[in-house]
């Protein structure tokens, strides 16, 4: 069962990066993606660009509508995502308590029946 | 939980008291074996089909047939038996509709019914799997009381005071989520089992005083969630016997049903403790409670609910309101804050002060929680008592007005209203 684990974030990158504390939170990071990477846990993960930097493909009427901006502003905004392969959702949430990032996680199994 | 408004007359309640009496017998007996066969069959289903949704709804039907054919034909010799045919054959029915279900309907065709009990495992299997936290509160109550329980869902819906439809559609999409994000139908792991079992037990105290509050104002219902709850709560109890809590919540339901008859007058009206009437406890009842309250004591790991279960043993042994051992309370008070400190138990601490330090000192506590019980009705009726206590009646009459604005509960409207009347 594959899962993605999107991880809220307040800052964006930029701000995350000029911030001192940040470079022992991206060591821990990068260490607990090794490890479950490792373990087979987590098959991908990235850290995104901020939202200043996101585009917005809406449809309108069935017309794509290009838009500035991510599709939700709120004041969490998703900061990277890790996708995960285990057993059930108590084993990625398992793995999602564990996230040294100290932002919230959102669990949400990802489609896995191929088109027939 | 959202409870639309609903108020009845005294009168009501009295006709509804006469009903729920006459309740048949054969009603109690439907009810009784819904309880033990329910959990089981969803249980057996779930192993032989390994599909949640399925499993769980074709119980709910074969309940639903029954409360159709029993009432004529009677309540069949193997009622398990019976329901566990009807359910399979409903099962049959919806996996034929698709090619690839071939495997699980000559399971299902091949297997006899287990005249075994299924194993206890089981149905606590089950009971934490409604109750996972990835699912809505709301939902974990309704979910249990329809696979564990044999509720049906207008059942639960009459019981939370929501439309049937509101009803089915909390029920679908839980289940859609226990299926499409597998929350898997197994126990927690020993390092999970203690804030499992916290969320279990939370589900069925919500479940014991959604039924417990209403109960003097319910109209005629088949089946009492008060009792449902205290059965629940008893089953997980014996199903985990080194779980202490769990004992202490039974005790806690116990010792309020004990006094349940005295919560309310000849005309349906709701009585607080103060001035009930003590004779008409279950002594034998409060007696139970506290023995089992004992022996989870035992086990020597307080929590929560052994806590207020004691608090409440505390109130029955008393013999009057007066002569109620406040200090003692208190002190149960303040270790229950230190288990989790919050403004509701201060708040029940303060009440429990006022009776030896004055209610001057006691309004001085209850006013420290204004802003963190702003909306809830009973911090502004508990303000409203000791500000008569202290002389104050206009601005009793002020925050009992706010209290009415607040309360949803008919019962506790009632009282409200006429206290503002005298």
């Amino acid at each position: 069962m594959k899962y993605v684990l999107l991880f809220g974030g307040t800052m964006e990158p930029e701000e995350r990066a000029k911030n001192p504390e940040m470079a022992a939170a991206y060591e821990r990071i990068t260490k607990w993606f090794d490890d479950y990477g490792r373990a087979g846990k987590i098959v991908s993960g990235q850290e995104l660009q901020g939202t200043q930097t996101a585009t917005t493909v809406r449809f309108k009427d069935g017309k794509p509508m290009v838009v500035d901006g991510p599709f939700i502003e709120a004041k969490e905004v998703i900061g990277g995502f890790a996708v995960l392969d285990v057993a059930d959702l108590d084993e990625a949430l398992e793995i999602a308590k564990t996230w040294p990032g100290q932002t919230s996680v959102e669990v949400r199994p990802i489609v896995d029946n191929p088109p027939s | 939980m959202a409870r639309p408004d609903q108020r009845r007359s005294p009168a009501d309640c009295r006709q509804s008291a006469e009903l729920s009496e006459t309740r048949s017998a054969a009603d109690a007996a439907v009810v009784a074996v819904f309880r033990e066969e329910a959990g089981r069959l969803t249980g057996a289903l779930m192993r032989m089909l390994g599909d949640f949704d399925l499993a769980e709804e074709v119980v709910q039907d074969s309940i639903v047939a029954a409360l159709e054919k029993w009432p004529s034909q009677g309540i069949p010799d193997k009622p398990g038996a019976w329901l566990m045919t009807t359910a399979k054959r409903r099962a049959i029915d919806i996996l034929r509709r698709d090619q690839r279900h071939q495997e699980k309907i000559a399971l299902l065709e091949r297997s006899i019914v287990p005249s075994e009990p299924v194993e206890a495992d089981d149905r606590l299997r089950l009971i934490f799997t409604c109750c996972h936290p990835a699912l809505a509160q709301e939902a974990q109550v309704a979910l249990t009381l329809r696979a564990v329980a044999g509720f049906t869902t207008p059942e639960i819906a009459a019981a939370f005071l929501v439309t049937e439809a509101t009803m089915a559609q909390r029920i679908v999409r839980a289940k859609r989520k226990i299926v499409a994000a597998h929350i898997p139908y197994r126990m927690p792991k020993e390092n999970e089992i203690a804030g499992r079992l916290d969320a279990v037990l939370a589900v069925l105290y919500l479940m014991f005083n959604e039924g417990y509050l209403s109960r003097g104002t319910q109209v005629a219902m088949r089946r009492d969630l008060a009792e449902d709850a205290i059965w629940l709560t008893r089953l997980v109890a014996q199903l985990m016997p080194d779980q202490p809590e769990a004992i202490g919540l039974v005790a806690l339901m116990q010792l309020h049903l004990a006094r349940a008859r005295a919560r309310f007058d000849e005309s349906g009206e709701m009585v607080l403790l103060p001035d009930q009437d003590r004779n008409l406890w279950d002594q034998a009842g409060i007696a139970g409670g506290i023995k089992l309250l004992e022996s989870g004591g035992a086990m020597r790991a307080p929590g929560p609910y052994q806590l207020q279960a004691a608090i409440a043993a505390l109130h029955s042994e008393a013999r009057s309101w007066a002569e109620t051992d406040w200090h003692q309370i208190v002190l149960l008070y303040d270790a229950l804050l230190r288990w989790s400190d919050s403004p509701v138990i201060r708040l029940n601490r303060a009440v429990a002060v006022s009776h030896f330090a004055g209610p001057e000192i006691a309004l001085g506590e209850v006013n420290d929680l204004a802003i963190a019980l702003s909306e809830y009705h009973l911090f502004h009726s508990t303000r409203a008592e000791l500000l008569d206590q202290v002389g104050e009646p206009a601005l009793a009459r002020e925050a009992r007005l706010r209290a009415l604005d607040l309360c949803q509960n008919p019962a506790e409207r009632s009282l409200l209203e006429r206290k503002l009347k005298t």
